[in-house]
């Protein structure tokens, strides 16, 4: 059997909708557990991917049903290098900020809940095409082979 | 996800199973704004709740604004430790009542 490192990346492409994230949720689980990621790991890696293509279907996007998401979870020694991809018109990196939070109101809180799960993060353009790639990492606690 | 609405103890229980994530939170918005304006304290049941995102947070957010300015009680219950992940990281714990379950969140309102 292949070790983590050496395992293949998850690739998935999928219609920006509200309606595939749980689909995509569960292939992104089952691939953490494979990669046999620590349960509090794996919970903010999940969260990071859902709210950064909610981010995607909502604001680049902006609700339109016909846009497609590529996502790539790639497991890299000890640490996991995200891709979200999408083809909407460019974003402004510059205007994607998380709102401070001592202003309790409903929205504005995904970028912030982005930020504190992952490492590193970085909106920019794709290597080639249309669209925006968001890239993100975070740095692995996995769980010991006795599952503990 | 589904939802279940009941009272007890004087409280309303609002009770959410599954996911509550982008497809579904209109969804629990509208249950939670509609039984935050019947003016009974609220207490919202997460035991159940396998996944919480920020929209769902949201709709917490705007239930609970609702119920402070009518003066309505609201709290929740028993969020699992993913959910409490996500309240801890939005800073929410510091703002909600959460009660670590639903007798106790019954209990502190009666």
């Amino acid at each position: 059997m292949a070790g983590p490192d050496g395992a293949a990346p998850l690739e998935l492409r999928f219609p920006a909708r509200p309606d595939e994230l749980r689909g995509m949720r569960d292939a992104l689980r089952q691939r953490l557990r494979a990669w046999r990621l620590d349960e509090e790991c794996a919970t903010d890696v999940v969260m990071a991917v859902d709210e950064a293509c909610q981010n995607v279907i909502r604001h680049a996007y902006r609700g339109e049903p016909d846009g497609f998401i590529e996502l790539e979870v790639r497991c890299a020694g000890d640490e996991l290098q995200i891709a979200v991809r999408d083809f909407a018109p460019p974003v402004d990196p510059a205007r994607i900020r998380p709102r401070p939070l001592d202003e309790l109101r409903p929205g504005g809180l995904g970028t912030h809940l982005i930020r504190s799960a992952m490492d590193h993060t970085e909106l920019g353009k794709p290597p080639s095409g249309p669209g925006n790639l968001l890239k993100m990492v975070k740095r692995l606690a996995r769980r010991g082979a006795d599952g503990t | 996800m589904k939802h279940s609405v009941k009272e007890d103890r004087g409280s309303v229980i609002v009770a959410f199973a599954g996911e509550v994530d982008l497809e579904h939170s209109p969804q629990a918005r509208e249950v939670l704004l509609e039984q935050v304006g019947r003016r009974r304290r609220v207490l919202v049941d997460l035991s159940e709740v396998d996944y919480i995102d920020s929209s769902g947070i949201a709709s917490l957010v705007e239930a609970f604004q609702k119920a402070k300015k009518t003066g309505t009680g609201f709290a929740l219950a028993a969020p699992n430790p993913a959910a409490l992940r996500v309240l801890e990281l939005a800073r929410l714990d510091r703002v909600f009542r959460i009660f670590a379950t639903v007798e106790e969140g019954l209990d502190a309102g009666s």
